[in-house]
C-alpha cells in the first residue's frame, strides 16, 4: 500500500487532497467561484472579454418565463436546454430538429412540448445544480461538432479538457461519448478520456473507466493518433481563461464547432483528476515545474509557446528526471 | 507561514486540552475510566403524622457510614420546625420539634449514599456494657433454663450464639422458647428476646436495622439483623438463618431496640422510607471533594448542570468524535457518503435501536422509500412537493413499521421513531438522483459507504470509554479540534485513490 502511494508521488499523480489544500485552496479565490459556477455568468464575462462562446438564444429565470421557451423556439430549430449551474453534464437536453409538433433528441427519441417545458422547471427547482438550490435554464446554440470526432464519438458532443495553472496549459484530454455513457461526456459515467499531447494537440492513449483502451467500444474506430484541428487557437483560448477569471487552477472545457471553431462551454474551478489516467501522466511536475517560474505574467501567446515546449510528450519525459 | 500558523495553533490546542486533562486527572483524582461500582442511591424517610394543639416532637435515626455505605449529602425539609441532630450510644438521631401546628404534617429526610469499599475492619477493644434483661418470675427461670441447655451444647461463643437463634427460630419452639416469646412471636420480638438472653448469657448483643438498598422501590420493609460482640468486633447474624456476615446491599440505618421513629404530641404515625439508585459516577465525589478547595475550576463544569441537561450533553459530545472519524473516513479512506455528517445522526439514531435492528430498519425504510421515489419520478412532480410527498410517505413507513414490529413482538419497532425522517429524505432524494443520473452501482457504492461510515461511527461513538472521557473530560475536545485542523492540511493520497491511480503508479 505504502508503495503504491510512494510510485504514484513518484510518478508526480495529483491526489484530491493535495488538489485541494495546495492548488484550489491557494490559487483559486472563493469569491470567484459564482463565475464559473453559473454558466450564464460564465459566458456573459467571456462574451464581454471577446472570447468565442456557443451563442445564448435565452435565459429562463422563473417558471413564468418558461411559457416565452414558445417564442424563443420558433426562431431556432435546433438547441440545447442547460441548467446554469449544473454539475457533472446533468439535465443537459439537445434536441437536434423537430418532427410536426414534436422535438427530437439528438438520440433520435422525440419530445412533447409538454415534456420540454417540465424538463425546463424540473431544472429551475434545482433539481441538476448543485446543492439543489432553484437555478436559472439556458437556452442555447446546439454545437455541431467538427467531423475530426463523427467517426470516435457515440451521439453527444464530446469537449476538450484543458488544466490551465497560472495562464499556462497542463495537460488536455478529449472526452468522447459512448452508448454506455448515454451521449455524455462524463468519464464517470462511461464516456472515454483520451490525453492529448499538448505540443501537437495528437491524441495519447485513451481509458475506458480504469482500463486502457485503442479503439472506441461502438463505432470501433482508432482514438490514438487524432490530430485535433486549431490546436493553438483552442491553447491560446483556454489560457485566455486565467484572465477572465483570476482563477489559477481551472479546468476549461472546449467544443469544437464544425463552423464557428472553438468554443468555449463551461469553466471548472475544481477539475477532476481522472484526466492524469487518461495521459497516463501526473500532473504535478508540470504544476511545479510553473510554480517555479519567476516571470509568471507572460503574454498569452508566451505561455502558450511555453506549454508547447515543457509539456509537449517528447520533453515531458525530460521534466520528469528532474 | 500559513503552515506554521496552524502547526502552532493545533500545538497550542493541544497544550491546553491535554494540560487541563492532566491536571484534572493526576491532581483532582478524576476517573480515567467509568467506574462500574461507584453507584450512588438517593434514600428518603418520609413521616407523616396528625398534629394536634399540643407542642411536638418527633425523633428519627438516621442512617451512619458504615464499611459498606457513606452518607455524602443530608437534607432536611420541614417547614417551620426546628431542627437538631445528635449522637446518642451507637445511633445519630435527629429531633424536629414545634411549638404549635395542626393538620397533617409530612416530614421528610434524604441523603445520598455512596458505595464505598474499606477494607478496614471495625473495631472497638472496649467491651461494651451489658444492660440487664430485666427477666423476672417464670420468665427468668424459663431463660435460666435454656441458656444452660444451650451452653451444655456449645463450645464457644460462635456456636452459642447459633444454637440459641436456632432454638428461638424453630417453627416449633420448645416450652421454655414459646413461654417467653409469647402468643404472636414476631421477628422483631425474635430479635428482642434473642438480644435480652444473650444479655443474660453475658455475651454483649445488639439488635440493628436498616435497610436493603434496591434499584427503586417504595415503602421498603425494615430488615432486622443481630450484631453480636465476639473477638473484639461485632459480628452480624442474621436472625433466622444464622448466618454470619452482612449483605452487600444492606445499609444499617440504626442499633436498639427502640424504633426508628417517635413522635410526641400528635397521632397517626407513619414513615415511608424509599430509594431511587442513580448512576452518578465516581466523579461527583472528586468534584464535590475538590468544590471546596479550589472552587473557580470546577464552578464551570458540566456537572453543575441539572441531570437531563447533562444527558443530552453525554451525547452531544460525542459527536464530534464520530466528525473526527468521519473526517478520517472521507480524507484519508476516500469513503463516499450521503450528505458529509449525515453517518453520524443515522449513527446516533443506531443508539437507541441497537446496531443490528438499526442497519435494518434504515435499509427497509430507504429501499421501501427508493421504490416510491423511483415511482414518483414517473408523475413528474416539482422538487419541493416531490420531497413533501417523499417526507410524508417516510413517515407513514415509520408508522407502519413501527405498528408491524410491535404486533410481531419485536418490541425494536418504536425506536425506529428515532431516525431523523427528514435526513432519510434528503437520502432517499439524493440517492435516487444518483440512480438516475449516474447509475445504480454508484448510488449503491454511496448507501454502502454511508451505512459502513455510520456503523463505525457508531461503534466508536457508543464506546463506554470514549462517551466517559469526553464527558469528564471535554477540554479533550480540544485535542480533538487540534487533529482535526491539521487533517484539513493532509495532502497525502486517499487510501481509495491509491486503487484509482493504479494504472499509473506501475509504469
Amino acid at each position: 500500500m505504502f508503495r503504491i502511494a510512494r510510485n504514484l508521488y513518484r510518478e508526480g499523480v495529483l491526489g484530491i487532497n493535495r488538489r485541494n489544500a495546495e492548488y484550489t485552496l491557494r490559487y483559486n479565490e472563493r469569491r470567484l467561484y459564482p463565475l464559473v459556477d453559473d454558466k450564464v455568468h460564465t459566458k456573459k464575462i467571456a462574451i464581454a472579454a471577446g472570447l468565442a462562446v456557443p451563442e445564448l438564444y435565452g435565459v429562463i429565470e422563473t417558471p413564468y418565463q418558461i411559457r416565452t421557451l414558445d417564442a424563443v423556439l420558433e426562431s431556432h430549430p435546433d438547441f440545447a436546454l442547460k441548467p446554469s449551474r449544473g454539475s457533472g453534464g446533468n439535465g443537459i437536453l439537445v434536441i437536434s430538429g423537430r418532427s410536426k409538433n414534436l422535438y427530437r433528441k439528438i438520440s433520435g427519441i422525440l419530445m412533447t412540448r409538454d415534456e420540454l417545458k417540465y424538463h425546463a422547471s424540473n431544472i429551475l427547482s434545482g433539481m441538476y445544480s448543485l446543492g439543489g438550490h432553484p437555478d436559472r435554464a439556458m437556452i442555447e446554440y446546439r454545437v455541431r461538432f467538427d467531423p475530426v470526432f463523427e467517426a470516435i464519438s457515440y451521439q453527444g458532443v464530446p469537449d476538450i479538457r484543458i488544466i490551465v495553472f497560472l495562464g499556462v496549459p497542463v495537460m488536455s484530454m478529449v472526452r468522447l461519448p459512448t452508448r454506455k455513457s448515454d451521449g455524455r461526456a462524463n468519464l464517470h459515467q462511461g464516456a472515454i478520456g483520451a490525453g492529448i499531447d499538448i505540443g501537437t494537440g495528437i491524441t495519447l492513449t485513451a481509458v475506458s473507466g480504469n482500463e486502457i483502451v485503442t479503439e472506441h467500444p461502438d463505432t470501433g474506430n482508432k482514438i490514438t493518433g487524432v490530430k485535433i484541428p486549431k490546436w493553438d487557437t483552442l491553447l491560446k483560448l483556454a489560457a485566455q481563461c486565467y484572465e477572465l477569471t483570476g482563477l489559477g487552477y481551472v479546468g476549461v472545457d472546449i467544443v469544437l464547432d464544425k463552423f464557428k471553431g472553438p468554443l468555449i462551454l463551461e469553466l471548472n474551478a475544481r477539475p477532476g483528476l481522472n484526466i492524469q489516467i487518461a495521459n497516463r501522466a501526473g500532473l504535478l511536475p508540470r504544476l511545479k515545474l510553473i510554480e517555479q517560474l519567476q516571470n509568471r505574467t507572460n503574454s498569452i501567446e508566451e505561455r502558450v509557446s511555453y506549454a508547447k515546449k515543457h509539456f509537449a510528450t517528447d520533453q515531458i519525459s525530460r521534466i520528469e528526471k528532474i | 507561514m500559513n503552515r506554521l500558523h496552524l502547526f502552532f495553533l493545533a500545538l497550542l490546542l493541544t497544550v491546553i486540552g491535554l494540560g487541563l486533562f492532566l491536571y484534572k486527572f493526576l491532581m483532582l483524582d478524576f476517573p480515567l475510566v467509568p467506574d462500574e461500582n461507584a453507584y450512588t442511591w438517593n434514600i428518603e424517610a418520609h413521616i407523616g403524622f396528625n398534629a394536634g394543639l399540643k407542642p411536638i416532637k418527633v425523633s428519627l435515626f438516621l442512617p451512619q457510614n458504615t464499611n459498606n455505605f457513606t452518607i455524602v449529602n443530608e437534607n432536611f425539609i420541614s417547614r417551620g420546625y426546628g431542627i437538631n441532630t445528635m449522637t446518642k450510644d451507637f445511633n445519630r438521631i435527629a429531633s424536629w420539634s414545634i411549638r404549635r401546628t395542626t393538620g397533617p404534617q409530612d416530614l421528610y429526610y434524604s441523603a445520598m449514599v455512596r458505595r464505598v469499599n474499606k477494607k478496614k475492619k471495625y473495631v472497638s477493644m472496649i467491651p461494651p456494657e451489658i444492660e440487664n434483661p430485666n427477666f423476672e418470675g417464670a420468665y427468668l427461670e424459663a431463660a435460666e433454663s435454656l441458656i444452660a441447655e444451650i451452653r451444655a451444647k456449645s463450645a464457644d461463643t460462635g456456636s452459642f450464639v447459633a444454637e440459641l437463634l436456632k432454638r428461638i427460630t424453630d417453627p416449633q419452639p420448645d416450652y421454655n422458647v414459646s413461654l417467653l416469646l409469647g402468643k404472636q412471636a414476631s421477628k422483631p420480638k425474635m430479635i428482642d428476646l434473642a438480644v435480652r438472653l444473650f444479655s443474660k448469657a453475658g455475651i454483649p448483643t445488639r439488635s440493628v436495622h436498616g435497610i436493603h438498598l434496591r434499584e427503586h422501590a417504595r415503602n421498603i420493609p425494615l430488615a432486622h439483623w443481630l450484631e453480636v460482640y465476639d473477638n473484639n468486633e461485632w459480628q452480624f447474624y442474621d436472625p433466622v438463618s444464622g448466618s454470619t456476615g452482612i449483605p452487600d446491599d444492606f445499609l444499617v440505618w440504626w442499633r436498639g431496640e427502640e424504633p426508628l421513629a417517635t413522635l410526641e404530641g400528635g397521632k397517626n404515625l407513619s414513615i415511608a422510607l424509599s430509594t431511587l439508585l442513580s448512576q452518578e459516577e465516581a466523579i461527583y465525589s472528586a468534584v464535590e471533594r475538590e468544590r471546596i478547595k479550589k472552587p473557580l475550576l470546577l464552578k464551570f463544569s458540566l456537572f453543575d448542570l441539572p441531570i437531563q441537561t447533562q444527558a443530552v450533553y453525554r451525547i452531544l459530545l460525542v459527536v464530534p468524535v464520530g466528525a473526527l472519524l468521519l473526517v478520517i473516513l472521507r480524507n484519508i479512506v476516500g469513503l463516499k457518503t450521503f450528505g458529509t455528517f449525515m453517518p453520524v445522526l443515522i449513527a446516533l439514531a443506531f443508539r437507541e435501536t441497537e446496531l443490528f435492528y438499526g442497519i435494518i430498519l434504515f435499509t427497509i425504510l430507504i429501499a421501501l422509500g427508493m421504490s416510491i421515489r423511483l415511482y414518483l419520478e414517473h408523475l413528474k412532480l416539482l422538487l419541493v412537493p416531490r420531497l413533501a410527498s417523499v417526507l410524508i410517505v417516510v413517515i407513514l413507513l415509520m408508522v407502519g413499521l413501527s405498528i408491524l414490529t410491535h404486533e410481531l413482538g419485536l418490541g425494536r419497532g418504536i425506536s425506529v421513531a428515532l431516525f431523523p425522517m427528514v435526513i432519510l429524505t434528503m437520502t432517499i432524494e439524493r440517492m435516487s438522483i444518483e440512480w438516475e443520473e449516474v447509475g445504480p452501482f454508484e448510488a449503491f457504492q454511496q448507501a454502502v459507504g454511508s451505512l459502513i461510515a455510520a456503523t463505525l461511527a457508531y461503534l466508536v461513538m457508543t464506546t463506554k470509554y470514549v462517551e466517559h472521557l469526553v464527558f469528564v473530560f471535554p477540554e479533550l475536545l480540544l485535542v480533538l479540534l487540534a487533529l482535526t485542523l491539521l487533517m484539513g492540511r493532509y495532502s497525502g493520497y486517499r487510501l481509495f485513490e491509491l486503487r484509482r491511480f493504479k494504472e499509473l503508479s506501475r509504469k
